[in-house]
């Protein structure tokens, strides 16, 4: 959002991702559990997100995104990897070690029908986290009447129960909870795909005042680009686990480097008719494939039309090109022979992929 | 207009007895539409778009439902057919794609065996040749290895296929008219544009109508030939797919312009947002129900404005609201593009 630099630059780095992996084993047998299979949910994943900024991460569904903003809260245990928030390492940290990281990094869910508990009053739902750190009677209720107003609700909402209000209002309740205790980083996943084009644009606005009042860094999930757009500094692509593409906002739509980014793109519909009829569409044919089994190489060269043979055989590094935007793939688009020239191969490659660079 | 009509609705009203009282959801809807037309219904969750396409099929009998004025296929009027018409009707004439493709088909029934059912329901065939043409829907709406998957279960499916196989079954009788309620909004992008590509193409080889019901204008703008805009249970714009994006003469139409995101654009400081709620339909604005978001609204807007031709530039082009069509123009302009005035800089 504006006002922030883009990442690096000098801003602390708040959440450090290293190689983080999350591998769900699949189970055979009555007496002893035989591992069959793992399914590569969150697969060799790094990224560092800084204070106060907003980083996007876009995927379709079943690409791990939410196993990996779940896997961040630390309410799934990875399997591999580091996550380091404030330079303390949480990836393996026990419950009690997790309490104080636990009151900074908060989360607001996609559903705002499934997310609040339909027995307890709003007061009382945004009021729990108070409670659980230590807020009691008077000032809790103050604090309550306080979150209220910040998410543009009025103070005699706080006695309702869910039921009473509308899908946007109800996603207000889940921010004011999240709110709460005053959290460094909010991950907010898919926080406005259940709402109504007009509620999505109040929310996300909202969003937008409340980081720049609050200094707040957002991990943004969502499943398509157009949303995210809006809100994020800097935008990761993933796609079955990994990282595809991680870019300045504004370039990725502009520079889309990825064949899988192009393909997002371009799937989009245009909301103007006129464009339409003149638009050449790509589209991308077939599935994501099965995450037990994922593809050799890159994992998106079955449904890439400049997929080869080095694609099906080699993983490609993430590329470094100018503007700290980063690739993983042996084709890329949009890109300049001096901008190749000048690529590097990037620490944040999963450790599984090749050196070889793209060369023009 | 051309001279076939294949449906033709007019004044439709249902309303629901509910304990908060009586519910109207929709409100004197009219419509129409041609063989091969491509008609998308468009507005916010609860504006009466999903009723209206239901009711064409039965689906919202209830003994708390009321129904009033007539919606006619090809001569027979559906609002007060009989069970048993509306059952020869229904699936083989005007057949319907359900939003969510997870829970529309049965999990315990084969793929094949739940299309074989439908073919056989509406023609004497044998379960042979019906299977047969299972074989070949699937194969038309793009599953491939259609022989060996036809004997899946759905839970063997992505949702992408299920949705697939959900059109396939809607073919399955060859019917005139396809209602497709929000058909890709459970789907990813890159499948939606797939399914939206199918939906085209079989409009185009079978000449069948659809109606498209959709709150996803970015949708409406690839596929359809005309479109309706509902609020609160009546249509407030009805006019071709350009005269909507191009020349919207309702500044509820101008606010669901004006709040979509583009990505082949830069992108605006703020996203524009309609302030406020939808009413509840249990207790409307009188006149005009868009009056308490608009801030355009002036003394008029308490008288209810007819659905009539207006200022648009063809006599088909037909809205809902009193604002003088001169005034319109510049008044849905808003920073150089198409949009509602933010609630604070209004001044009209």
């Amino acid at each position: 959002m504006s006002g922030h630099a883009s990442a690096g630059n000098g801003a602390k780095p708040l959440l450090e991702v290293e190689h983080l992996e999350l591998h769900f084993p699949i189970k055979e047998g009555i007496f002893f559990d035989r591992e069959r299979a793992r399914v590569h949910a969150v697969d060799d994943v790094s990224f560092v997100l800084t204070e106060g900024e907003t980083l996007g991460l876009v995927g379709e569904s079943g690409c791990g995104k939410t196993t990996l903003s779940r896997t961040l809260m630390r309410l799934l245990d990875p399997t591999g990897g580091s996550i380091r928030f404030h330079g303390r390492e949480i990836a393996e940290a026990g419950k009690r070690e997790l309490r104080p990281t636990r009151r900074e990094m908060q989360m607001v869910f996609q559903d705002p029908f499934a997310s609040l508990n339909p027995r307890k009053t709003v007061a009382q739902s945004v009021s729990t986290p108070l409670r659980l750190h230590g807020a009691r009677g008077e000032e809790a209720d103050r604090r309550v009447r306080e979150l209220l107003e910040r998410v543009g609700l009025a103070p005699e909402h706080a006695k309702r129960y869910p039921h009473e209000f509308s899908g946007g209002q109800r996603q207000r309740i889940g921010i004011a909870r999240a709110l709460a205790l005053e959290p460094k980083l909010i991950i907010l996943d898919e926080p406005v795909s259940a709402l109504d084009v007009s509620v999505q644009a109040q929310i996300i606005n909202l969003l937008d005042d409340l980081q720049e009042r609050m200094g707040l860094a957002y991990l943004f999930v969502a499943h398509d680009l157009s949303v995210v757009r809006h809100v994020s500094e800097r935008i990761a692509v993933m796609y079955l686990g990994k990282l595809m593409e991680v870019s300045p906002a504004e370039e990725l739509y502009t520079k889309p480097i990825h064949p899988y980014t192009n393909a997002l793109l371009g799937a989009i519909p245009v909301p103007d008719p006129r464009e339409n009829r003149e638009r050449e569409r790509i589209v991308v044919s077939g599935e994501p494939p099965n995450p037990i089994d994922p593809p050799s190489g890159c994992v998106f060269h079955p449904r890439c039309e400049w997929a080869t043979e080095a694609c099906r055989s080699v993983e490609p590094p993430l590329a470094r090109y100018p503007n700290g935007h980063l690739a993983a793939c042996h084709h890329p688009r949009n890109v300049t022979a001096e901008d190749l020239a000048g690529a590097e191969r990037d620490p944040a490659s999963p450790l599984s992929a090749g050196d070889e660079l793209p060369v023009a | 207009m051309s001279a076939e009509r294949l449906l033709e609705v007019d004044g439709l009203e249902v309303s629901f007895q509910t304990e908060e009282g009586l519910v109207h959801a929709v409100d004197g809807v009219s419509f129409d539409l041609g063989p091969g037309e491509i008609l998308a219904v468009v507005g916010e969750s609860g504006c009466g778009k999903s009723v209206t396409a239901m009711t064409l099929l039965g689906l919202t009998r209830s003994p708390n439902s009321r129904f009033g004025g007539t919606a006619i296929y090809r001569g027979t009027e559906l609002v007060g057919a009989s069970d048993d018409e509306l059952r020869k009707i229904r699936g083989a004439e005007i057949a319907m794609i359900f939003q969510d493709p997870m829970t529309s088909l049965n999990p315990v029934h084969r793929i094949g065996d739940q299309i074989v059912e439908q073919i056989r329901a509406h023609g004497p065939v044998t379960e042979a040749v019906a299977m047969e043409r299972a074989i070949e829907l699937l194969e038309r709406v793009g599953i491939p290895r259609a022989r060996e998957r036809i004997r899946s279960y759905p839970h063997e499916f992505s949702g992408g296929m299920r949705q697939r196989v959900m059109i396939a079954m809607a073919l399955s009788c060859d019917p005139s008219v396809l209602i497709a309620d929000e058909p890709t909004t459970a789907l990813d992008v890159t499948i939606q544009a797939q399914i939206l590509g199918r939906i085209r193409d079989l409009r185009d080889e079978t000449g069948a109508a659809v109606i498209l019901v959709t709150h996803d204008l970015g949708v409406v703008a690839e596929i359809a030939d005309r479109v309706a805009v509902m609020y609160a249970g009546r249509i407030v714009e009805h006019g071709t797919l350009d005269e909507i994006f191009y020349d919207p003469q309702h500044p509820y139409t101008w606010g669901l312009l004006g709040s979509i995101t583009r990505v082949d654009r830069p992108r605006p400081t703020r996203l524009p947002a309609i302030g406020g709620l939808p009413p509840s339909l249990a207790d409307r604005p009188e006149g005009c129900h868009f009056r308490p978001r608009c801030p355009h609204a002036f003394a008029k807007c308490t008288e209810t404005p007819d659905l009539e031709f207006r200022g648009g530039k063809t006599p088909d082009h037909i809205d809902r609201c009193w604002l003088d069509p001169e005034a319109k123009r510049k008044l849905r302009v808003v920073d150089g593009q198409t949009g509602l005035m933010p609630p604070d800089r209004a001044t009209a």
